[in-house]
Formats: structure tokens, C-alpha cells, sequence
């Protein structure tokens, strides 16, 4: 049995009037890549923006490590090991690569363990290293992309929250993105992912939340999905 | 000879602006709020000042500072805190209602005929014919050390990278673990504080304080910010720096000496005009 790092029950969110979340539930056990998949306006990043504590639900619990988060402040979830890699990177673009990436470990204390991982950091992504001192707004998308996964890591995160890492680049860069997510793995940490590209989520993930209009409508094992006839039909095009 | 005074003159009452308009200009860049209330301040930097005096200069001058700090975070806390993610007519109509609270306030306190407050007489440096107060030196220097430390300070440390990464994406800092509202009562201490220091300068300038005081400074110096492009902490200086210059200039020449603050004013408007940004102001890019 594994062990249950995140468990989301009943989460219902709404924008105003608006119902974005219709009380979804899903769970991620420690090891595992998940993936959130749906088209857009589904709920996808809402949902990751609740769980991480940028939106507030309306009711429903959000369990992280056995703490309810749904009264946690955003920057106190991040010294607890869960760290979120916005959509659309969200680098500071005013500030240097090696800067932002010290951005990401604010809240870290142990400055033997921010080199350490800053080590890794500078392993996994070689180009951040060649451009340290360059202001992240210079940086190409993927380059920018690479910096925040890599600002995720130096807060020595236990579960990263990764939306839509591929969007916007071309499809050699979405592999060598995925190729990393793959890596994060080996590297003891859990993964939640939100992606319109759903195969590519699919091919990397142990299993698979289909959202729609706000509510899961599938669940499962990737390798078993991945063969469905209707989420072949809506997600993959094929 | 007459020109070198000027500009010292200028620098050294510009260096003042500049230390107000970095209060308007932090404030606007991380909370993304103009604080009209920030001119009174001064007002109430200068009175506390009265209060300590007696006590000893430099202590009246430390108590000042820390009373104003106290007064920004308590004003921040209460009347901007609860107005958070509302309109921003509704947070600027707040600011200018905290403005005329303080001023009643020290009406009620002071009274409204001006009070005389002589924190220290430095005396004059004659050099030949010419002559400059050591106040306006002295001033001058304290500016450019404040400027320099407050740059320093957000370059290099913890706070001041996390003010702005703050200033440039709320959401993204809440995300790395940074606690947006402190930062915010932080940025509100740092502008208070200064405007505290701003009053101190001008008490050795000119020794009267009246409820109304901040007022004129409070919207040269906001002139200043917007010049220097709003949000941006050496725009700020600049345009501090290069009103103080502009104002003792046109005071220096007798024909247009009359009209320095429609020329100050229409300076902005011109610029506004050319370079809707401010010289150092960026323009926003949205992405989707």
C-alpha cells in the first residue's frame, strides 16, 4: 500500500455565479505522476490553484500530508513540501536567472541543502547555468520554462504541481520537458500535472483524471486510458 | 560660481523630493495603489519631531522616524488591508480621506498657526562671495546615503529581491513561498520612514510646520515618481533629483521665478505627453 500524500474530497469552487469546480475528488500517492487532463475552461488550473491555495473553495478538503490546506495561506504550503509551477512560467522577468531561481528558495532555510539542490538544479538544466546572470525576460520560452521547473526545485518540493509545461513550445522542447518530468521522479518527488497535450501527459504518468466542464468524468491507470475509445476520440485525435 | 550653487541647491532639495517620491513609487510598484496619504506623513514626521526635541536632536529625529513608520503600518493596516483586490478608485478616495484624517488630526493636536521648529543652525559655508547652508549639504549627502543603502538593500537582500519579485507578479511570489502582506507593511515602514527623514530636511531648510504642510511636497514628489516612470525605485531618484534641479532654477531667474510650480507641473504634462511611461518606467506587457 502505498502512502497518500495528497487527498482533494469534494472540492466545489466558484468565480462569482460561476460553478468551476462541481465538488471533484482525486488523490496522489507518493511516487506517482498524476495527471489532470480536459480541454480548456474544464476546471484543469483551477483546480491546482485551489489545491496550492491561490483560490479558496467553497467547501470540500484539500488533505497534503495530512494537514487540511483549505485555510493555508499559498506561501505556507510551499514550506511544506508542495510546490506549484504556474501556467505560463510566471518567471520574474526583471530579475536574473541565478536570482529567480534564490526566489525559489525563500522559504528555504538550510543553505547546505539550497546548494545542494542548486547543484542538481544546474545538472538537470545545463542552459540555466550558462546563463546565470542573464535577466530571465531575455530567456527563450523553453529556457523560461526550464527556470521555473528549476525554481519549483530549490524549494525542495516533495509534490510539484506542473501546469501546462508545454505550452507554447515546439515539440522537440515538449520532449525534453517531459524527458525532466520523467527524471523528477527517479529523484523522489511526485508529480501533479495538468496538460492539454494528453498524450504526451498520458505516455509519462502512472494515472489519469479526465475533467470536464468542472467534473471528473474518467479515471485510471495511463496505459489502460490511453486505450479507451472515447478519451482516444476526444483527447488524442485519433 | 552662481550656477554650481543652484545646482547644489537643486540637488540637495531634489534629494528630498526623491526621498518622498521613493515612498509613492515603492508603495505604487508593490501594492499597486497610489498612497495620497503619504505627504501627511511628513507633516506628521515634522510634529513628532516637535514633540522629542526636547530631548535631544538626534533622538527627536530616530523617534520621528520609527512614530512614522508606526503610523504607515497601522494606516496600511486599516484602511488599505481591508480594500484589497476592491476597485482602485475605492482605495484612492480611502487614501485621500486617511490624507485629511491625519491633518485633522494634527489640527486638532497643534493647532492650525504654524509652529516653529529649529532642529539644529548649521550655520553657512562661505566659499569667496558665495554662500551655502551646511543644512543643505548635510542634506544632500544623507540623501544620496539613503538612496544608495536603499538600493543596496533591494538588490542584495532577502526582503528587498522578495519586494521585487512582490512588485512584479503577486501570484508567482505567493508561489515561491513569500508572504505578500509583510512585504507590503515592510514597503509601507521603508516609505514612512523616509517621508519622516523628507520633514527632517525641510525643518532645516525652512523651521515651520503647519497641519497642511505635506501637502505641496506630497504632490511635487508624486510629480517626481510619475517623471521618473511610477514603480521604478531610480526613477524615482531621477525624477527627484531633476525637479529639485528644475525648481531652483526657475527660482534662481527673477522673470519666471513666479511660475516655478506651473513650470514643474507642465514639465510632467510634456513628458506624459512624449513618454507616457516616465523616463525609466517600462511599459506593461500582457501576455496571455
Amino acid at each position: 500500500m502505498s502512502e497518500r500524500l495528497l487527498e482533494v474530497t469534494g472540492l466545489e469552487v466558484y468565480y462569482g455565479v460561476i460553478n468551476a469546480l462541481k465538488g471533484i475528488s482525486f488523490h496522489v500517492d507518493k511516487g506517482e505522476i498524476v495527471s489532470l487532463i480536459g480541454a480548456n475552461g474544464a476546471g484543469k488550473t483551477t483546480t491546482l490553484h485551489t489545491v496550492t491555495g491561490l483560490i479558496r473553495p467553497r467547501s470540500g478538503s484539500i488533505v497534503y500530508k495530512g494537514t487540511n490546506l483549505v485555510h493555508t495561506p499559498a506561501h505556507k504550503i510551499v514550506s511544506m513540501g508542495m510546490v506549484h509551477v504556474p501556467e505560463g512560467r510566471r518567471v520574474f522577468q526583471n530579475l536574473t536567472v541565478y536570482e529567480n531561481l534564490m526566489m525559489g528558495a525563500y522559504s528555504q532555510k538550510d543553505k547546505a541543502k539550497i546548494a545542494e539542490n542548486l547543484e542538481y538544479v544546474f545538472k538537470q538544466f545545463p542552459r540555466l547555468e550558462e546563463r546565470r546572470r542573464q535577466l530571465a525576460g531575455t530567456l527563450s520560452g523553453g529556457e523560461q520554462q526550464m527556470l521555473a521547473m528549476g525554481r519549483a526545485l530549490l524549494a525542495n518540493p516533495d509534490l510539484i504541481v506542473l501546469d501546462e509545461p508545454s505550452m507554447g513550445l515546439s515539440p522537440l522542447l515538449v520532449s525534453e520537458i517531459f524527458d525532466i518530468i520523467k527524471t523528477f521522479r527517479e529523484a523522489g518527488k511526485t508529480v501533479l500535472l495538468v496538460e492539454q497535450n494528453a498524450k504526451k501527459a498520458m505516455s509519462i504518468s502512472d494515472r489519469v483524471y479526465v475533467l470536464e466542464t468542472g467534473s471528473i468524468v474518467k479515471e485510471g491507470i495511463a496505459s489502460e486510458l490511453i486505450n479507451d475509445e472515447s478519451i482516444k476520440k476526444a483527447y488524442l485525435g485519433e | 560660481m552662481e550656477f554650481l550653487i543652484t545646482l547644489v541647491n537643486g540637488l540637495s532639495l531634489g534629494g528630498i523630493y526623491a526621498m518622498i517620491a521613493l515612498g509613492y513609487t515603492m508603495v505604487y510598484g508593490i501594492a499597486k495603489m497610489l498612497n495620497f496619504a503619504h505627504g501627511d506623513i511628513i507633516m506628521v514626521g515634522g510634529y513628532t519631531v516637535l514633540l522629542f526635541l526636547s530631548v535631544n536632536p538626534i533622538v527627536a529625529i530616530i523617534a520621528s522616524m520609527i512614530f512614522c513608520m508606526l503610523v504607515g503600518i497601522v494606516v496600511e493596516k486599516f484602511a488599505y488591508k481591508p480594500l484589497r483586490g476592491a476597485s482602485p478608485l475605492a482605495v484612492l478616495i480611502t487614501a485621500i480621506g486617511v490624507s485629511f484624517l491625519l491633518q485633522s488630526i494634527s489640527q486638532m493636536i497643534f493647532g492650525s498657526a504654524p509652529k516653529f521648529i529649529v532642529i539644529a543652525d548649521l550655520g553657512i559655508l562661505k566659499i569667496g562671495e558665495l554662500a551655502i547652508g551646511y543644512s543643505t549639504i548635510i542634506t544632500l549627502a544623507c540623501s544620496v546615503i539613503v538612496m544608495i543603502a536603499l538600493s543596496v538593500f533591494v538588490k542584495f537582500s532577502k526582503t528587498g529581491r522578495a519586494m521585487v519579485a512582490v512588485s512584479e507578479d503577486k501570484g508567482a511570489a505567493q508561489l515561491m513561498g513569500i508572504n505578500v502582506n509583510s512585504i507590503i507593511t515592510i514597503t509601507f515602514a521603508i516609505g514612512s520612514a523616509l517621508a519622516a527623514l523628507a520633514s527632517v530636511f525641510f525643518l532645516l531648510k525652512a523651521p515651520t510646520m503647519t497641519p497642511s504642510f505635506g501637502s505641496l511636497p506630497g504632490i511635487k514628489a508624486f510629480t517626481a515618481a510619475v517623471i521618473g516612470g511610477i514603480g521604478s525605485i531610480p526613477g524615482a531618484m531621477l525624477g527627484g533629483l531633476l525637479l529639485g534641479i528644475i525648481e531652483c532654477f526657475a527660482q534662481a531667474v527673477p522673470a519666471i521665478s513666479p511660475y516655478t510650480d506651473a513650470i514643474e507641473f507642465s514639465i510632467l504634462i510634456v513628458l506624459l505627453l512624449v513618454k507616457p511611461s516616465g523616463l525609466l518606467g517600462k511599459m506593461r506587457r500582457e501576455k496571455v
